[in-house]
């Protein structure tokens, strides 16, 4: 019935969800689908929890993305995958940087959340993005690009690398290509 | 961010913001003034790039909304083509210029452009729907769903108030203004730098009893004439086919804004064909177009979001066409709140009789409170607070305003006994102060991009009126929260490096405070403290600025 790729995107403000959110649309619109997506500005960016929705497909009338209809869900603080999983069905996959930081209130430890999303989906992955980046780039900042890679890799999202390297160079200034290029291609390595 | 004055006839993703200032460019907009407010601040900071380049356009970041209105309509009354943006609660305060302009009409096209932000995502203060404006200003609203339409509707808007000499305001929201989607460009027109003349019309601008009642009622005719216009508008259309509408029990959906992208979602999830009546304008309606719509119904639902204004006028356009009509609305639909394609499933499966269950997470999520700046770029926030609690008893009461020091009204902070809106820390604490004799002593904080917004009248009041609060400052030299944006104390505005500056201390003192210190809360926090401790008990009031610059703008700087 609505083949539409849904994804949210979740974790705090500077962590670059916007540019991960412009570089997927671009590539998702030069593959020829209709695309619509709603971000946050504002007092999210200030370090609060933030969420970011993308979805492309024949043609998509939401900017939102459903409750139950997310096929990819990718956060980049690790407690803010709970807020992602508001979306989830049993089918989503679910991409987590291993990375944390206080919510100023009650935390939540990794285990407790996987415990969380054990009854929600069987696809939960937990990668150490931010550590691998600053290990091999010496930049936490594109733990984001890095995952999208590794998405892209293992096809949980259904579009071509070739796209995406296009994408990022057509969404950001030339100084920035070389180390989200390396990042995207880094968990191939 | 050029590429947006570069486009041609092209398929582009584009924000809704940027669709809205392409719109403008499309349209040969030739004058633009704005203050920042999200979701509406992109619209300022691209045009803020595109004007230095373009000597056809003019741009500022004007001190309020109240005078980015005004430098338009004076703009507008000299014949050029004016764009204003701000946020909803920017409206508020240029409201008392909307409804004389109203009266008075354009002469050169002017659209302005409101930003609503239901769920208030990034608002305090209140849930504000700025459609109520069109009852009070009978300006002309329209409301787009998406990013092409943010384009078009803003064309469609200068088409309007250069034909009928009216403003026209095009409303949007977080989800439509935020909201990046495939849009259909056309080419720019050729602009010429500007030759503009101000005609004397004093029948026409000044307003003034008795004129000013010819002009009230020459507006609602304006009006009147509008309503046929906007009876014949494609954008206000039905989706979906009334005839082949039988396996619905003869049930129809009257939607607008980005709630009718919501209602088709909901249609396709739930496999049900209804027919759709999609508003493009919210004023004036197209009342024939509804009562067409809703004669051969049984059934109607009403979705927007916010107050239940359409729901109303539908209702009373039911009287005579359709009395039996059932119509529901906000008795199946939340009143507050943004909506969204599950809500939205629900209120329809409910009218059609389809079962559907509103998907409920069994996962419980987190929050992630905002916090000041901290790592590489420190914010120097962190001393003012550190200072203050180090300073002032714990029964202080404590008056919070808008910017990144709203922050401290959440953890691990929680300090504010009041917040507002721009400039009311002082205003509220002048009254705290009074109320209670100058003895319950008043802090208060505010920022300098909201002191040069709203302080200085607030300040000028507890001066006059004489209360003893203390008023601390933070100016880290920019308005930060809504982007980095200039601001009258830096000596840069829009279009120049070379602006006058305007020092906090003086306007303070030309205001007649007498107490006056100026602190760097970084490098001077001892010196803060003891500034505190100095004026805190002081019978008058005091003023504290605590200036250091916003560390990211410094990082950016050195960059
Ligand atoms: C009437 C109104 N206009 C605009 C806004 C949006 N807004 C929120 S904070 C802010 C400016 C804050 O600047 P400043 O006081 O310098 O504080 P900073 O963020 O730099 O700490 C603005 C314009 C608003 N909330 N209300």
């Amino acid at each position: 019935m609505d083949k539409t790729f849904n994804i949210v995107i979740s974790g705090v403000g500077g962590q670059g969800l916007v540019t991960l959110l412009k570089i997927i649309s671009q590539a998702a619109f030069d593959e020829g689908f209709d695309v619509k997506t709603s971000e946050l500005h504002g007092l999210s960016q200030r370090g609060g929890s933030v969420e970011v929705y993308i979805r492309f497909g024949e043609q998509v009338f939401s900017p939102m993305v459903p409750k139950g209809q997310a096929n990819l869900i990718i956060a980049l603080e690790q407690q803010e995958v709970l807020n992602g999983a508001q979306f989830a069905s049993k089918k989503s996959i679910f991409l987590i940087n291993k990375y944390q930081t206080p919510t100023l209130a009650v935390d939540v430890g990794l285990d407790e959340i996987k415990q969380r999303l054990a009854d929600v989906s069987k696809k939960v992955f937990v990668i150490p993005a931010s550590e691998i980046c600053q290990k091999k780039l010496g930049n936490e900042v594109v733990s984001g690009i890095y995952l999208l890679g590794y998405a892209v890799r293992k096809k949980y999202l259904p579009l071509p690398m070739k796209s995406l390297e296009e994408a990022i160079k057509k969404t950001m200034p030339e100084k920035f290509w070389e180390l989200n290029l390396k990042a995207l291609h880094l968990s191939k390595t | 961010m050029q590429e947006l004055t570069r486009l041609q006839n092209e398929r582009v993703i584009l924000m809704g913001n940027e669709a809205i200032v392409r719109g403008a460019l499309e349209s040969g907009v030739q004058f633009v003034s704005t203050y920042p407010g999200t979701p509406a601040s992109e619209i300022g900071n691209l045009f803020s790039e595109i004007a230095k380049n373009n000597d056809s356009i003019y741009f500022e970041f004007s001190t309020n909304e109240k005078t980015a209105l005004e430098a338009a309509i004076g703009a507008s009354f000299s014949g050029l083509k004016c764009l204003v943006a701000m946020k909803n609660f920017g409206m508020n305060v240029a409201l008392e210029s909307l409804i004389p302009f109203g009266y008075t009409g354009s002469k050169g096209a002017t659209v302005i452009i409101v930003a609503d932000d239901p769920s208030c995502h990034s608002s305090a203060q209140s849930e504000e729907n700025s459609r109520g404006f069109a009852y009070l200003s009978h300006i002309p609203v329209l409301e787009p769903s998406d990013a092409q339409e943010c384009l078009e509707f803003v064309r469609l808007g200068f088409q309007i108030s250069k034909r009928f000499h009216l403003p026209v305001i095009v409303r949007t929201t977080t989800r439509v203004a935020h909201q990046k989607a495939v849009v259909q460009t056309s080419g720019l027109p050729k602009v010429r730098p500007s030759d503009a003349e101000f005609i004397k019309d004093k029948h026409r601008f000044v307003t003034m009893p008795p004129r000013v009642m010819e002009m009230h009622q020459e507006l609602l005719d304006k009006i009147s004439i509008i309503k046929l216009f906007v009876e014949d508008s494609d954008v206000n259309y039905v989706y979906g086919d009334l005839s082949t509408n039988t396996n619905t029990k003869r049930a129809g959906i009257i939607t607008s804004g980005v709630a009718y992208l919501h209602v088709l979602e909901a249609l396709r999830m739930l496999g049900k064909d209804v027919p759709v009546l999609k508003l493009g304008f919210f004023y004036p309606l197209p009342e024939q177009k509804i009562k067409d719509f809703i004669k051969p119904l049984k059934k109607v639902l009403i979705v927007e979001e916010l107050d239940p204004y359409l729901e109303k006028e539908v209702a009373a356009l039911a009287k005579s066409a359709n009395p039996k009509l059932v119509i529901y609305g906000k008795n199946i639909l939340p009143e507050t709140g943004e909506m969204n394609p599950e809500i939205v499933a629900g209120a329809v499966a409910a009218v059609v009789r389809k079962k559907y269950v509103v998907p409920q997470s069994m996962v419980e999520g987190v929050k992630h409170f905002p916090r000041f700046c901290s790592g590489a770029a420190t914010c120097p926030y962190w001393r003012v607070f550190a200072a203050i609690k180090k300073a002032v008893p714990e029964n202080t009461v404590f008056g919070g305003d808008i910017g990144c020091y709203m922050i401290a009204a959440l953890p691990p902070h929680n300090l504010y006994d009041y917040m507002f809106c721009m400039g009311s820390s002082i205003g509220i604490g002048h009254g705290i102060a009074k109320a209670t004799n100058g003895q319950q002593k008043v802090v208060t904080l505010i920022g300098d991009g909201t002191f040069f917004h709203s302080g200085i009248e607030a300040l000028l009041n507890a001066v006059y009126n004489q209360s003893n609060l203390l008023a601390i400052i933070v100016d880290n030299r920019i308005t930060a929260m809504t982007g980095h944006q200039p601001n009258p104390g830096m000596g840069k505005a829009a279009e120049t490096d070379a602006a006058p500056e305007i020092k906090i201390e003086e306007v303070a003192r030309a205001l007649g405070v007498k107490n006056i210190k100026i602190v760097d809360p970084v490098d001077g926090f001892d010196e803060l403290v003891t500034s505190i401790q100095e004026y805190y008990p002081k019978n008058e009031i005091s003023v504290i600025i605590a200036k250091r610059i916003c560390a990211l703008l410094e990082k950016r700087q050195k960059q």
